[in-house]
């Protein structure tokens, strides 16, 4: 659409009027607006972080294949290649049950000092450590090794990841349940906000078209009145998010610090949710203007 | 040129405002409507301005068919008409001159040919100097006055009234008169809808009488023809 500069000025200098003068109006819009926008932006950075670390850790998950305590050192060498030898396999690493012992007593901290007791009759298992080449591939990785000679116990962790990602599936779809409804109350706020301007220029609308003013021309301002409370509210909720991630990544990284879980990094992910909020904003805006003045403006 | 032929309106509700109703007015001409309240006028006006639909039959105004015209053509087609209401229908925040603007304003003309051509239109209605009052610091005639100056700023081929005079006294009236004639002497057709006997016995013109949804008289230099 061709619109020249002066009436596209013009349009924003009636919008702007309309707003100031249902100062009330105009204000709970937009509350309504920020209220939905921030909740959707918490909402959103927190499942995109959630569905990172799920898959963080999904990429991290490995098969560990104890070996048969009967196995020579060649029949270990045999099982290893046969396991290289499995199209979806990445990489094979070997851990020897000291290692094996070492880590299980690190990981438990002050409890784990019991367990120095067992490095003189180490009841543990010489491992392979499997990692495929994607994650999907694991279960029947697993398998394919579970046929081998001298692979006594296959297990793989991939259990905790489903468990995980079903609990982001289900808080996703909680989570958009209860953001639909907050659209829906921002966008009928902010048509109630629109309808008002519209009924207070009834008269200006009647002599509009009775001059030979087109419907869009009519339609205009009340669009952008939309925008603008839409883009309006999407404000406060940008720079709180933002402000908040930027500290909440700071600390949670540093805790993190040499781990494979990590968050989304500030940039570009902020700057991704705050196009989003503001799209949203928009979209909002002018859905709930459209509703209004498509009722109203029937000539 | 207006010509209607066999025009029929029914409301949603059943009633039927014109019924059968055929005109032929040429460009230029000043026309009467009279008839008791109720008989049909009002629709009448409305047609010609596409603010209602005929159901049946055929209205040319200009060349332009209104029973076929879209909805998205109307702003173009009303933008050779001028429009006054017994009203005024002037906008209460806005300056006489802005008032007269806003007609060009919305249909997106030049700022300088707006500016010139509302100087102009003001001048002919005799309210230049008041260009820069507010509706509500003038009198019922001037605030018509400034109605009509809107409704004939866009120089329309044809001026449709309804009942300008209205809410004027009578002596504010045949001021009001005598900017219509003045606006029909330069060749815009002007159809107006009046009960006022006094005018349309006075300064005589071609009169069209609707009762009952038709045409019951339509007389050149007619009379008003009713009691008061």
């Amino acid at each position: 659409m061709d619109m020249k500069a002066r009436t596209l000025r013009r349009h924003m200098k009636e919008s702007l009027r309309n707003l100031a003068r249902n100062g009330w109006m105009t204000f709970a819009s937009i509350s309504a607006v920020t209220v939905t926008l921030l909740l959707v932006g918490v909402f959103f950075v927190i499942m995109m972080n959630l569905n990172k670390v799920a898959t963080d850790i999904e990429e991290d998950v490995s098969i560990r294949v104890h070996i048969d305590i009967a196995a020579t050192k060649e029949d270990q060498d045999t099982l290893k290649s046969n396991i290289e030898k499995i199209s979806e396999v990445d990489s094979v690493v070997y851990s020897p049950k000291e290692d094996e012992l070492n880590n299980l007593i690190s990981s438990l901290g002050e409890e784990g000092e019991a367990f120095k007791l067992f490095e003189q009759d180490n009841p543990l298992y010489d491992v392979f450590i499997v990692k495929t080449k994607q994650p999907e591939h694991l279960e029947s990785v697993a398998k394919k090794i579970e046929n081998l000679d001298f692979a006594f116990k296959v297990r793989y962790g991939q259990d905790d990841v489903e468990k995980l990602f079903s609990f982001i599936k289900t808080s996703r779809n909680v989570g958009l349940v209860l953001i639909v409804g907050l659209l829906f109350t921002a966008m009928f706020l902010i048509s109630n906000t629109i309808k008002i301007t519209i009924v207070a220029r009834r008269k200006e609308i009647e002599i509009m078209k009775l001059v030979g003013a087109t419907n869009s021309f009519i339609r205009w301002p009340f669009f952008m009145e939309g925008l603008m409370l839409g883009i309006l509210g999407s404000v406060i909720p940008i720079s709180f998010i933002s402000m908040i991630y930027r500290y909440s990544y700071e600390y949670i990284s540093s805790k993190l610090q040499g781990h494979f879980i990590q968050l989304l990094e500030f940039n570009p992910f902020m700057f991704q949710v705050g196009g989003l909020l503001v799209l949203l904003g928009a979209f909002i805006g002018i859905w709930g203007s459209v509703m209004s003045v498509r009722k109203f403006l029937k000539v | 040129m207006i010509e209607m032929e066999d025009v029929y309106k029914k409301y949603p509700n059943g009633v039927v405002a014109v019924s059968g109703l055929s005109v032929r007015i040429n460009q230029g001409e000043f026309v009467y409507i009279v008839g008791p309240s109720g008989a049909g006028k009002s629709t009448f006006i409305k047609m010609m301005y596409r603010e209602e639909k005929p159901s049946k039959g055929t209205i040319m105004i200009n060349g332009v068919n209104l029973g076929k015209l879209k909805e998205s053509k109307i702003p173009h087609f009303r933008r050779q008409l001028g429009v006054v209401f017994q009203d005024f229908k002037l906008l209460p925040k806005l300056t006489v001159y802005e008032n007269v603007a806003f007609a060009l304003e919305v249909i997106e003309e030049q700022p300088k040919y707006i500016k010139k051509r509302v100087m102009e239109t003001l001048e002919l209605v005799n309210l230049k100097h008041k260009a820069r009052m507010l509706p509500t610091e003038l009198s019922g005639g001037e605030q018509q006055r400034v109605s009509i100056a809107r409704s004939i700023v866009n120089s329309p081929k044809v001026v449709i009234a309804d009942e300008p005079t209205g809410n004027l006294d009578p002596e504010t009236s045949w001021e009001i008169m005598k900017i219509f004639e003045e606006i029909n002497t330069r060749g815009t057709t002007i159809l107006m809808a009046t009960h006022n006997k006094e005018i349309v016995n006075t300064i005589r013109h071609r009169v069209i009488a609707i009762e009952n949804g038709q045409i019951i008289r339509d007389e050149q230099r007619g009379d008003y023809g009713y009691e008061s």
